[in-house]
């Protein structure tokens, strides 16, 4: 069973692997048009202005065929492209994969999935995916295909060869309902913070792009929502994240209370997810605040999701706590 | 500026507002321009008020919470004295100079710092005072009508616009009012109010989401309640540690347990007198690796009446007596020890626990004979090896269940060092003023008992008998009156932070104007904070008044595809 949920990862690991080439694919074909039309426009401008023209009429013309309603944003609401189309159905195959993946990791155990570092990222990076797909069906989010795709990609082959350990019961300290409940629930809350770091990653560089920076020239980045816009989506998912995080540090403090007598310990693992849980609150907070909505929000964003980063790795591989239950050495 | 446009603000202007908030409920002209962060030269009173408002700002709010965050990361790189004093020695050791500086600023026991304290407690009080006003302008909002309808709508994020061909302006006001308030009559989602702004114009004003205010409220005054639970938990709480060999038991009083601590309010009179008996300790343990699997003590509880009932402890299920639990913290065996003298007269006879050190319960343990009639006291050292194996002349346990038990014991003579009134470590011996009598030159062999042996002890001092393997259970005691509190709390805290996020508070005006037999409907919405549902609601009023639906394939499409933008 642990074979056959293994063999599963790398299947689904190919399958993102082919869907981050068709979205990155997709977005050079954005790219490629945004970039042409741009030409096309200065060519036509310079044209019109030597025959001494101005009129929109002019500029239509001088864009010619392919693209007849030129003057349109291109958007990624309703587009259909063979890419972008394969990538998204790729997408879900390795979902679907990565779900037996779970299943049968879960089954060879013979408990939940989430007990050690190597099953924390495998069930992160699926919520990562699922929760990709899920906003999908509601909002036009497909842009965030590639950049979702990569992270999870990183994250499912880092596990498969740095902390992948064989599947195997819990000790006794781990066997209680509350792993299901609040180790469940951190994963959850991972996978969700990964996929608004994405968002806030990309609403920093739309940001920059607009802002003209010299660094940031990808024209793809037009085609997406505008940063607020992208600020407003992160938020709802980060909010989302937020709540779940709280509930991770209540369960966790039950849990610890009816194991360890004691509910709160600082323990480093504790600690982290306190300073994780402050960060986000100092991001909820910064959004609200005259002068740090925006950009600066989103830098904390980048702050949250790196205490996240080091909550999960730094913490299990660096310090020795109560929560040493990584599966490393 | 419109008067309408002021008594919207009149109503805002009674709000609370932390500095530096932005805020979607304020027009535009009414946000306080960005204070300069410079201290007035008014004297004592002013300069206070300008403090409170600094700390109670939106910015030093923010500041705080990432020193906060920040503040709390020593304690993960330095070993805690709370949690391992042991490791902060080694440290200190090792590193005697960064250590004594690291240890003047208490970064061995970062959460109980000054420094720790200090953030801490200038972020609550700036929370408090930040919510106080706050909750008392949400009490005023609850209580007032939705704010007056301004005249022009276009400065608003979502408007709609239809025309009605037959009726009358009140009737099409009243229409909408219903309509927002929805089906449930007892629990409307929009508060409305529907009135006449002049002859032939009726307005409706409508606001939804008061509870947004009320759960940011609860989650802010849940998080005190956290806070105070668990200073007061500290406080309150006493704690004691026990181990129990089968058989044996504990009672529930200070001098009772090995070791007690307790908060500084602590009384005896929070210790309720039961007896707690270990009645059997089972363990179970893979074959193939040694890797535990279960571990479940079995202890009876009697309480001061004489009821007693058998319980079930497990690692992570303690037992409830009282208020306190009683938690499995550790195990092992406790090798049943006699020690008789040269005469044959008993000078020790008791179960001594032994601290397993590795998976295979390798134990270590101290016998310490004082009651000696002649010669020297005795001290006995060494291991106690659940499963032995002597295979090639070493000696290992392989198994942590007592399958074949072997104990291997060094023997010392002298004194034990009982008398001089230091408190000692029972699992250790002071061997200071004592003399190794095996493992020496003379006597290289320790001591070999198996179950059930008896062995000589050497200079004729008498024998040792092995004739018991009972298990023993550490226990931890804990009696803290306010976890109750503390669950509530966070439950609380938890509840209004899923409500405060995600209920959109939302504001929504319609005027219709007669004009002959037709009546134009105007529409606007505005939403606090970030609310992509906004229009959706402005639509859905707006729909009541579409007299068809024939919109092209193409509009639907658009429609379809607009809602799908973020």
């Amino acid at each position: 069973m642990g074979q056959i949920s293994d063999y599963l990862v790398w299947g689904a690991a190919t399958a993102y692997a082919i869907a981050l080439v068709c979205f990155a694919i997709d977005l050079g074909r954005v790219s490629e048009a945004i970039g042409a039309r741009k030409a096309a426009r200065t060519k036509a401008l310079a044209q019109a202005e030597g025959s001494g023209a101005v009129s929109g009429g002019a500029i239509a013309t001088a864009l010619g065929g392919e693209s007849a309603s030129a003057d349109e944003p291109i958007s990624y609401v309703g587009r259909s492209s063979k890419a972008l189309g394969i990538a998204m159905a790729v997408t879900t195959v390795g979902f679907l994969l990565h779900a037996g993946a779970v299943v049968t990791r879960g089954f060879a155990a013979g408990r939940v999935p989430w007990a050690n570092m190597y099953e924390f990222c495998l069930v992160g990076t699926f919520v990562a995916v699922g929760a990709f797909l899920a906003i999908q069906i509601f909002k036009e989010i497909r842009y965030l295909g590639g950049f979702i795709t990569f992270v999870v990609l990183l994250f499912l082959v880092v596990g498969m060869n740095v902390f992948h350990i064989q599947a195997d019961s819990v000790q006794p300290a781990l066997q209680r309902y509350w792993l299901v409940i609040h180790v469940g629930i951190a994963v959850i809350a991972t996978g969700i913070f990964t996929v608004a770091f994405v968002v806030s990653l990309l609403q920093l560089l739309r940001d920059s792009r607009d802002n003209g920076s010299p660094l940031v020239t990808w024209n793809w980045l037009e085609v997406l929502p505008n940063a607020d816009r992208l600020e407003a989506l992160s938020f709802r998912i980060n909010a989302v994240g937020f709540v779940l995080w709280t509930f991770t540090l209540i369960s966790g403090a039950i849990w610890a209370e009816d194991a360890w007598g004691r509910a709160w310990g600082w323990d480093p693992k504790e600690v982290w997810s306190f300073i994780v849980w402050v960060v986000y609150a100092a991001y909820l907070h910064a959004r609200t605040t005259r002068g740090w909505s925006g950009r600066r929000a989103a830098y904390f964003v980048m702050i949250g999701y790196a205490t996240v980063l080091f909550n999960f790795t730094g913490v299990n591989i660096l310090f020795s706590g109560k929560h040493s239950y990584g599966g490393l050495n | 500026m419109s008067t309408d446009d002021k008594s919207t603000q009149s109503t805002d202007a009674k709000a609370y507002r932390p500095e530096g908030i932005e805020d979607a409920f304020l027009t535009s002209d009414e946000k306080p321009a960005p204070k300069q962060a410079v201290a007035p030269s008014l004297g004592w009173r002013a300069l206070a008020r300008f403090m409170w408002r600094q700390l109670t700002s939106m910015r030093v709010a923010l500041m705080l919470l990432m020193l906060l965050a920040i503040a709390a990361v020593p304690g993960s790189l330095f070993p805690q004295r709370s949690q391992d004093p042991a490791a902060v020695e080694q440290y200190l050791v090792d590193n005697p100079t960064l250590g004594e500086w690291l240890d003047r600023f208490s970064f061995f026991a970062v959460y109980a710092s000054p420094w720790f304290a200090a953030i801490y407690i200038l972020l609550f009080i700036s929370l408090v005072g930040c919510i106080l006003p706050r909750i008392k302008a949400h009490w005023h909002d609850l209580k007032s009508a939705p704010p007056r309808t301004p005249r022009i709508f276009k400065r608003f994020p979502a408007q709609a616009a239809r025309t009605v061909e037959s009726g009358s302006a009140q009737d099409v006001a009243q229409r909408a009012a219903e309509r927002l308030r929805g089906p449930i009559k007892f629990l409307p989602l929009f508060r409305t109010t529907v009135g006449e702004e002049q002859p032939g114009v009726w307005t409706v004003s409508a606001e939804r989401g008061y509870l947004k205010e009320t759960g940011n409220l609860i989650f802010h005054v849940a998080l005190v309640g956290i806070l105070l639970s668990f200073g007061a938990g500290q406080l309150l709480e006493y704690r004691g540690q026990s181990i129990v060999v089968e058989g044996r038991g504990f009672a529930n009083a200070q001098v009772a347990y090995d070791s007690f601590e307790h908060g500084a309010w602590f009384t005896e009179d929070s210790m309720s007198p039961f007896t707690m008996t270990l009645d059997k300790f089972e363990s179970v343990f893979r074959a193939n690796d040694s890797a535990a699997q279960d571990f479940t003590a079995t202890v009876t509880l009697t309480e001061k009446n004489g009821e007693s009932r058998q319980e079930d402890i497990k690692v992570n299920h303690p037992a409830k007596q009282d208020g306190a639990k009683i938690y499995l913290m550790g195990n092992g065996h406790a090798p049943t020890i006699t020690v008789r003298d040269e005469n044959g007269d008993v000078t020790f006879s008791g179960s001594v626990p032994f601290l397993a050190e590795d998976d295979q319960y390798t134990s270590k343990g101290v016998v310490k004979v004082p009651d000696v009639v002649s010669g020297e006291q005795i001290g006995l050292v060494g291991y106690l090896l659940p499963t032995a194996d002597f295979e090639n002349g070493g000696m290992r346990s392989i198994y942590p269940e007592a399958l074949n038990p072997f104990l291997v014991l060094d023997m010392y003579e002298g004194d034990l060092g009982l008398d001089s009134g230091i408190p000692q470590n029972v699992y250790r011996l002071d061997t200071d003023a004592m003399t190794k009598v095996t493992g020496t030159m003379e006597n290289p062999d320790p001591l070999i008992i198996g179950l059930g042996q008896t062995v000589d002890l050497p200079n004729g001092r008498g024998t040792v008998e092995f004739s018991e393997i009972p298990r023993f259970a550490a226990f931890d005691l804990r009696y803290d009156p306010t976890l109750g509190w503390l669950l509530g709390s966070s439950l609380a805290a938890l509840g209004g932070l899923a409500i405060s996020l995600f209920t959109p508070r939302r504001r929504v005006w319609v005027r219709a104007t007669q004009s002959g037999d037709q009546v134009e409907v105007a529409l606007a919405g505005l939403a606090r904070g970030d609310d992509s549902g906004l229009q959706g609601e402005v639509d859905r009023v707006a729909a009541i008044f579409d007299s068809h639906l024939d919109l092209t394939d193409q509009e639907k499409l658009n429609k379809k595809l607009s809602r799908r933008e973020i």
